[in-house]
């Protein structure tokens, strides 16, 4: 019992824990991408209709990654570029996911997809209540926690780490230093789309291993709110996602036992706890301000 | 660049509403519009509206044009959407979910020329509103007597959408249904607080079975719970379509929404003159709702099934026939009377046996 409702929350956690991850590294160049929920439904349709088409239900979650970074290579070439808006040009980037993968998707609805095979290591992966939390999930789930890791370490333990952030904080001197800011902040926009595009073949390929339109039900949105939630710190991300995905969870198991509380109260207990986290963490200015990439959202524009 | 692309993405997303000029034939086509509470590929609930649709061209061929919006939220933009509808020249607009009833008939007063069409609600404010409704609990009723006849656990699992007297009619008839046969039968019900939400329904389904049920049943609109009953090995009940194809083993029947002859019947209404306003509630026995083969389970059942639905559909058995008790124990209906239909659209109430706290 403890261990499949353990299960489900990692279940749940682990897109939202995929895609926050890799938004965090694109806002701490100093790039606010609102597209993720657009590029998140794009790796699901993605990686649910190469897998069907090929068999391969890996083959699917690299196309999702493919299709992922390419969306942000769109979204990078035009803020980047074209220097437009980020916030609109995110907003838009969502609205297209949405609609081009429904257009994709049209011809898949109703198919029953592949589903990505879980890791069971022998013997381990029967150790009471733990054994199949750790030992036996699917590939997805330990790649998620693996990316937390490399991600903390670049961002904290190496000199590329170390630009990718001064771009973020002041693209002014990075660039007097000669780092090439708008260089690096493609990287980084690709690096959070191929992670968005990621995480939606989490939700096609293991989740709910089927295809209908809009499936992403807004945990796009629910990643960026965890970037700033765990105020930009790689491993505050994993306590955010699992946060989250315990409250949604447990809230459906209250109601299932019968709980004498109303279902729209627990149902909201996911966004409250959010927001008391939030309003907790804000209490230190200084931390926050600290933390907070100091040029989120603002253009930068080489002089040449 | 980026304007063109907003627009594309917007247009994309919204849909294709009207597109361009009407072709003109030897007469201008009937343009019916239609209002979707979610994607049309959601494989559920508007998905099969979205079938009626395709049947309706298909009968009518250019006499009539069509136009539809998805995932409309309910309220305010939907009165918005409605609006937009209405000022595009549509002649008549349908819209598909319980939540638009207020906005349909407030932009419904500012339109009089135009006729309205609501599903699934009860609100006749202005005299080109019509609501029209599918009896689903009649299916539910079949569902409640096949969980209690093959339960091994003698506990199933509800996952709801929102508390509306449609979803709540359902689960009181889902109960009656099975009390017929198991008197001691328990529902565990879960409020998703969605129409729509595949992780969030498979979570809510896997709650439910880690509960101890055996069998799943839904009013959400997703193929997700289905899976998941397949997945864990138990038994689950289709919604809206014929889900079989994604719990093959698992299936017992599902309540299928037939909307396509509504449609043209009314569609053909408007364009002779002779639309009136109606309030139409159809269920098996008109063929509104279809219910999907009997699958997955021992020959006896299936036979009691399709006798229980033959007795619905020939008026012989009315699933709300009393004597049935309110769930606190208080006297609804007494022994052989009826539910009034008022009564049965105005739901807000569990019956006896039902342990789950209604929200309100």
């Amino acid at each position: 019992m403890l261990e499949s409702v353990l299960l489900t929350i990692a279940t749940a956690a682990t897109p939202l824990l995929i895609a926050a991850i890799g938004e965090l590294v694109a806002e701490r160049s100093g790039v606010l991408n609102l597209g993720v929920e657009g590029m998140m439904i794009m790796g699901a349709v993605t990686g649910f209709s190469v897998s069907l088409l090929s068999g391969s239900a890996w083959l699917g979650v690299v196309a999702a990654i493919v299709v992922g970074a390419a969306f942000a290579l769109l979204f990078g070439f035009l803020t980047l570029t074209l220097v437009t808006n980020q916030v609109a040009t995110g907003l838009a980037l969502t609205l297209f996911g949405l609609g081009v993968s429904g257009m994709i998707g049209e011809s898949f609805v109703g198919q029953p997809g592949m589903r990505l095979g879980v890791v069971d290591i022998p013997v381990l992966s029967d150790l009471p209540v733990v054994g199949r939390l750790v030992f036996g999930q699917d590939p997805l789930f330990y790649l998620s926690l693996l990316l937390t890791a490399g991600v903390a370490y670049f961002l904290f333990g190496t000199r590329a780490g170390l630009m990718l952030r001064a771009v973020g904080d002041n693209p002014a001197s990075a660039h007097a230093q000669g780092i090439s800011v708008i260089g690096i902040r493609y990287l980084a926009v690709m690096f959070g789309g191929a992670c968005a595009g990621l995480a939606g073949a989490y939700l096609s390929l293991v989740y709910t291993p089927q295809w209908v339109e809009n499936m992403t039900a807004g945990r796009g949105w629910i990643a960026l709110a965890l970037v700033v939630f765990a105020s930009w710190r790689p491993w505050r991300v994993i306590a955010g996602a699992y946060l989250f995905g315990g409250v949604t969870i447990g809230q459906l198991h209250a109601q299932a036992i019968g709980v004498a509380i109303p279902s729209q109260m627990l149902s909201s207990l996911p966004y409250v706890a959010t927001i008391v986290v939030l309003v907790v963490i804000s209490q230190n200015r200084r931390l926050t301000m600290m933390n907070t990439p100091a040029s989120l959202g603002r253009p930068f524009v080489p002089d040449r | 660049m980026k304007r063109t692309l907003t627009a594309m993405a917007t247009a994309a997303v919204l849909g294709a509403v009207g597109a361009g000029a009407p072709v003109q034939a030897q007469e201008d086509p009937t343009k019916a519009c239609f209002i979707y509470v979610g994607p049309i590929g959601d494989f559920g609930w508007t998905y099969q509206h979205h079938q009626g649709v395709l049947e309706l061209e298909e009968e009518m061929g250019d006499a009539v044009e069509t136009a539809y919006l998805e995932s409309v939220p309910e309220g305010a933009d939907a009165e918005r959407a409605l609006q937009r509808f209405a000022r595009s020249g549509c002649d008549i607009i349908f819209t598909t979910s319980f939540g638009y009833m207020d906005a349909t008939n407030e932009v419904a007063g500012r339109f009089p020329d135009i006729k309205f069409e609501h599903a699934t609600g009860y609100k006749r404010e202005h005299p080109n509103v019509a609501t029209y409704n599918s009896r689903f609990y009649e299916g539910r009723y079949i569902q409640g007597v096949i969980a209690a006849a093959t339960s091994e656990t003698g506990e199933v699992g509800y996952i709801a959408s929102f508390p509306i007297p449609e979803v709540v009619r359902g689960i009181n008839a889902f109960m009656l249904g099975a009390k017929s046969v198991d008197p001691d039968f328990k529902i565990r019900v879960v409020w998703a607080n969605t129409w729509f939400d595949p992780g969030k329904e498979s979570d809510a389904a896997k709650a439910l079975i880690d509960q101890g049920v055996d069998i799943i049943t839904q009013h959400t609109d997703s193929t997700a719970p289905m899976q998941v009953a397949e997945e864990r090995g138990i038994k689950a009940f289709g919604q809206a379509s014929d889900m079989i194809e994604f719990g093959k083993e698992t299936q017992l029947t599902a309540i299928v929404d037939d909307w396509g002859p509504y449609y043209i019947e009314r569609v053909k209404a408007v364009r002779d003159g002779t639309w009136e306003q109606v309030d139409v509630w159809d269920g098996l026995a008109d063929g509104h709702v279809v219910m999907a083969p009997y699958t997955n389970m021992p020959e006896d059942v299936k036979e009691m099934a399709a006798d229980i639905e033959e007795k619905i559909r020939s008026g012989e058995l009315h699933p709300f026939t009393g004597p049935i008790n309110k769930q606190d124990g208080s006297a609804w209906l007494a022994e052989g009377e009826v539910a009034s239909d008022e009564e049965l659209l105005g739901m807000n109430f569990y019956v006896e046996g039902i342990d789950n706290q209604l929200p309100n």
